[in-house]
């Protein structure tokens, strides 16, 4: 591997910027001539718009103008579309209503934006969006999702009646039925998915602009996929043809899924850069980003779980209603049906499994894939059920999951997924040996002599990762793509360009990407540089998100790699009067197997430029261009366990041990693998015990502001012990599987399954906050006193 | 509208701004130091964070007037030259940031813990203290490993304890 290559902890390359100061985020740029965006919302959760009076803000001082939603649609700006066709189990289509950028005559939710005010500067922009007089006549709100199929209750869209979008199934019902009815054993479980805000700390922020001679935008954006905003905004908004728009996505502070879409600020910002001839910044303040990115989860399931005789799982049925909020974004129908119902096999051999997931709509703020999109709904649900079949049958829950584990693979499930190679019983093995899991009845007495509640529960989750092979993808409803391109310059001095379509806001790559070019050729890492994020410089790309990154963007530059390498061979074979298929390449050398004839890297690279002597049928320079599409998903998997100790006087929970053991395939840079574990671990933490956006029953979010929404701070976290199963992913390049949302996934069922074993109940929602647990602690009270 | 002056990593500078202007504008828009981040509008956090007159403050949660004739350090100004600050290095040792949007602000606010705490520091200490900074990416556990070490250098570097 080289000290630079491929398991190397590398120090981060772009850390020096970022610790000085120097990161360059799009708030950050300044554009000649820049105007300042500020958005008029909704107040309301449901109006009809009567009328907008925008005379007296026009008036105001330094006002360049003021844009409505109506001068977009006569300007023929497309509406906001859902990227994925799902259809119900009658076989109709999903019932999607149009998503105008700014309706003029409805709002559906708080912070619809119903205006842009432009001015010399914010200050101004703001006290002028004050002066806009909205005429609403309110309308009543659904929020409580659970109700929104209900008779007379408030409708969202006329086209979704009773609220409800698609009635979709996975599976086979008759045959999960007939397990149930020669069940031994049935356990059911209601369990709730709180709606959870992604919060990455730089809030989203553009920055339009329009050259008029050249009839060209440019969008400097807060995305995690700058190629897909260009295709939607020149495919379906009208903004301009692809060759005429350009986005940028600089640094990016975080992303966690809210960032894959593109949002009605970014496209009105862009119209208006062009209708009012300047550049626009527009950034949100953290109370518009809590109203108006994309939230994630927010699920009620019924799941039950039927048993044989022997405690083998023979059926799990599963019924959820999953909201969409107020409009349907972009992966909105994906992530609780085809990301979430197909791992409900989890890592067991279940061999029937329904689900039928009801989609409604409601007003709230549109929901879609926040960090694991699906899978942290999945594990939950199963893992949950399977620590409560446990208990209810008075089982060890480690030898109920061990006599349940999948055992060979390739392993086909009964909802759509073919698992790769892992090792479940070494996952759990290592994870038990790192909680010191024979130890833990003395710890649970000692906690109790301090009058204290210890509790133990584990999760072993297995996902789906690297969106995937397209053509599966489009077999399912997907309507992009999802490979992955790179394209691998290498300069006449020998050094390196690594142009890619992932995209960091994070996520070291960097780093991580220079060390797979390092570890090739034998490089040092400072040779390479990644270029990513334009779509001006970057033939195309998919952009970061589902863990992609790994398995499918370095699976793109392994592919390009291996022809700059082949052409390499060739011309050092011709340079060498050597047979290619004897050169070697290492140590930054191109060696002749056996003998001491070689040449430097640089030489070589120098000859592919100066193209004096290569052979007559080889192409000058040396770069190369690859489109990987994967053969299929990836499945990390893993065992997290997790300690809480509950204090019963007050129902504070501290989370005591956590141990997370993963197989992500091969790992390329242990640094950055174990950070993305602990972002992860701290989300599924937040969830489980902290997080939850909340909606009053007039629709109002009494959770936009720090002040309001729980996040996980220093002091409520652990330290985390991180351990280590590795099975070479057989169908990526470079064996990886990906790792971006495995904490994310996996740590809320395992907190919760902690926090009930610790109380001694069952129905503890999330977030376990320490009202809801010392409540539960007071029902049970009874049977805690017998026990 | 009035006058600030101010000395900023070391340079002495006069601006004049609206009464409403925050310190955080007045570094991000009229002095270019876009090192000082905004990442909410209620002071919890701590991306702004900066030191006034040697101490750790929001920059987002006071007007550039309070802070007249003040001395300002950013995190532009905390390396010495071209050497790194020992926070900062430490932060990239242990991998103590990622997206790199909270970091000028967890690193401003860890050279305050660490100046606040001269008979040393525990992972418990630094945790609580931390309460004032949000990070989404790293979970902390870096972030803590980070300051923990950089602490050990800054206490056997008497100049740099005593600042």
């Amino acid at each position: 591997m080289g000290i630079e290559g491929i398991g190397a902890r590398v120090l981060r390359k772009e850390d020096k910027r970022f610790i000085t100061g120097e990161g360059r985020y799009t708030d950050d740029i300044v554009e000649h001539n820049m105007a300042q965006g500020v958005f008029l919302r909704s107040p309301h959760a449901h109006a009809k718009i009567v009328s907008i009076d925008t005379s007296a803000a026009e008036a105001m001082p330094g006002v360049v103008g003021v844009v409505t939603g109506q001068q977009l649609i006569d300007g023929a700006v497309g509406n906001i579309i859902c990227g994925w066709m799902i259809y119900s189990k009658d076989g109709s289509p999903m019932k999607a209503a149009p998503w105008k950028v700014m309706d003029p005559e409805v709002v559906r939710h708080v912070g619809q934006p119903v205006a842009l005010v432009v001015a010399e500067s914010k200050s101004e922009a703001e006290d002028a969006a004050e002066a806009i007089v909205v005429e609403y006549e309110e309308l009543p709100a659904i929020t409580d999702f659970s109700k929104a199929m209900d008779a007379g209750v408030p409708q969202v869209h006329p086209e979704a009646e009773n609220n409800l979008i698609c009635d979709w199934q996975l599976g086979d019902e008759a045959a999960t039925d007939s397990a149930f009815a020669s069940a031994a054993h049935v356990v059911e479980l209601e369990l709730e998915q709180n709606r959870l805000v992604p919060n990455a700390i730089e809030p989203r922020a553009a920055i339009a602009s329009y050259n008029k001679a050249e009839d060209h935008f440019t969008l400097n954006s807060t995305s995690q996929n700058p190629h897909v905003a260009r295709l939607v905004l020149s495919a379906f908004y009208n903004i301009a043809p692809e060759h005429k728009l350009r986005v940028i996505a600089p640094d990016v502070g975080g992303g966690f899924g809210s960032k894959i879409y593109i949002y009605p600020e970014e496209i009105t910002c862009l119209w208006a850069a062009k209708h009012l001839g300047r550049p626009i910044k527009w950034v949100a303040d953290r109370t518009e980003a809590f109203m108006t990115d994309a939230h994630g989860r927010d699920h009620v399931t019924k799941a039950k779980l039927a048993l044989d005789a022997d405690h083998k799982f023979i059926g799990l049925k599963v019924d959820t209603i999953a909201n969409i909020g107020a409009y349907m974004s972009l992966f909105s129908s994906a992530t609780p049906t085809y990301l979430y119902a197909t791992l409900l096999a989890g890592q067991y051999t279940t061999p029937n499994i329904y689900a039928n997931v009801k989609l409604v709509y409601s007003h709230t703020t549109p929901v879609d894939a926040y960090r694991g999109a699906g899978r942290p709904e999945a594990t939950f649900v199963v893992e949950r059920i399977v620590e409560a079949a446990a208990r209810q049958l008075g089982v060890s829950p480690i030898e109920l999951r061990r006599k349940n584990f999948i055992q060979t693979f390739p392993y086909q499930t009964p909802v759509l997924m073919n698992y790769d190679p892992t090792d479940f019983n070494a996952l759990l093995e290592k994870g038990l040996a790192a909680i010191k899991y024979d130890e833990y009845p003395a710890r649970k007495a000692e906690a109790e002599a301090r009058g204290k509640l210890r509790g133990l529960g584990m999760s072993c989750y297995i996902e789906a990762c690297g969106l995937a092979p397209s053509k599966a993808v489009g077999q399912l409803g997907g309507g992009v793509g999802q490979w992955e391109s790179a394209e691998v310059r290498v300069n006449p001095v020998g050094t390196i360009e690594l142009l890619t379509g992932s995209h960091s806001h994070g996520q070291g790559h960097e780093t991580t990407f220079a060390q797979v070019i390092a570890d090739r050729f034998g490089l040092p890492v400072d040779n390479v540089a990644i270029v990513h994020g334009d779509t001006d410089k970057i033939q195309f790309g998919m952009g970061s998100y589902g863990s992609r990154s790994g398995p499918v963007g370095m699976g793109a530059i392994a592919k390009a790699l291996a022809k700059v390498e082949a052409k390499a061979k060739k011309l050092a074979g011709h340079l060498l009067e050597a047979d290619e298929n004897d050169i070697v390449i290492e140590n930054g050398e191109l060696k002749v197997a056996g003998t001491d004839k070689k040449l430097a890297w640089h030489e070589m690279t120098l000859g592919a430029y100066t193209a004096h002597n290569i052979p007559d049928d080889m192409e000058p320079g040396l770069s190369e261009k690859a489109f990987y599409d994967p053969a299929n998903f990836t499945f990390p998997a893993g065992t997290f366990i997790c300690e809480v100790e509950v204090d019963p006087a007050t129902g504070v929970t501290q989370v005591i041990n956590f141990v997370a053991v993963d197989d992500f395939g091969v790992i390329v840079n242990p640094n950055v693998v174990e950070g993305q574990v602990h972002g992860g671990l701290a989300q599924g933490i937040g969830q489980a015990l902290f997080e939850e956006a909340i909606y009053d029953a007039n629709g109002q979010l009494l959770t936009a502001s720090y002040m309001d929404y729980c996040m996980p701070r220093a002091d409520d976290l652990p330290n985390f012990s991180l351990d280590h199963v590795v099975t070479p992913n057989p169908n990526n390049p470079l064996g990886v599987k990906g790792c971006g949302e495995a904490g994310a996934i996996g740590a809320p069922a395992a907190v919760i399954n902690a926090v009930t074993d610790a109380v001694g109940h069952e129905h503890v929602t999330m977030p376990a906050t320490p009202e809801k647990v010392w409540r539960a602690l007071q029902q049970n009270r009874p049977a805690m006193a017998a026990e | 509208m009035g006058e600030v002056s101010l000395t900023v990593n070391g340079k002495k500078v006069t601006k004049t701004v609206e009464d409403r202007t925050l310190l955080s504008t007045l570094l991000r828009e009229h002095l270019s130091l876009t090192g000082t981040h905004i990442g909410c509008d209620t002071s919890q956090c701590g991306a702004c964070t900066v030191h006034v007159n040697g101490n750790a403050v929001k920059s987002c949660a006071v007007f550039a007037a309070q802070v007249d004739g003040g001395e300002i350090t950013t995190i532009e100004g905390l390396a010495d030259g071209g050497d790194l600050h020992p926070m900062q290095s430490a932060f990239r040792e242990h991998h103590g940031l990622q997206c790199g949007y909270c970091t000028p602000g967890m690193i401003m606010m860890a050279v305050d813990i660490v100046k606040r705490h001269p008979q040393g520091l525990t992972e418990e200490v630094i945790r609580k203290e931390l309460e004032g900074n949000i990070c989404r990416c790293t979970g902390y556990h870096n972030i803590v490993k980070a300051i923990d070490a950089a602490a050990k250098t800054m206490q056997s570097t008497p100049a740099m304890a005593a600042e």
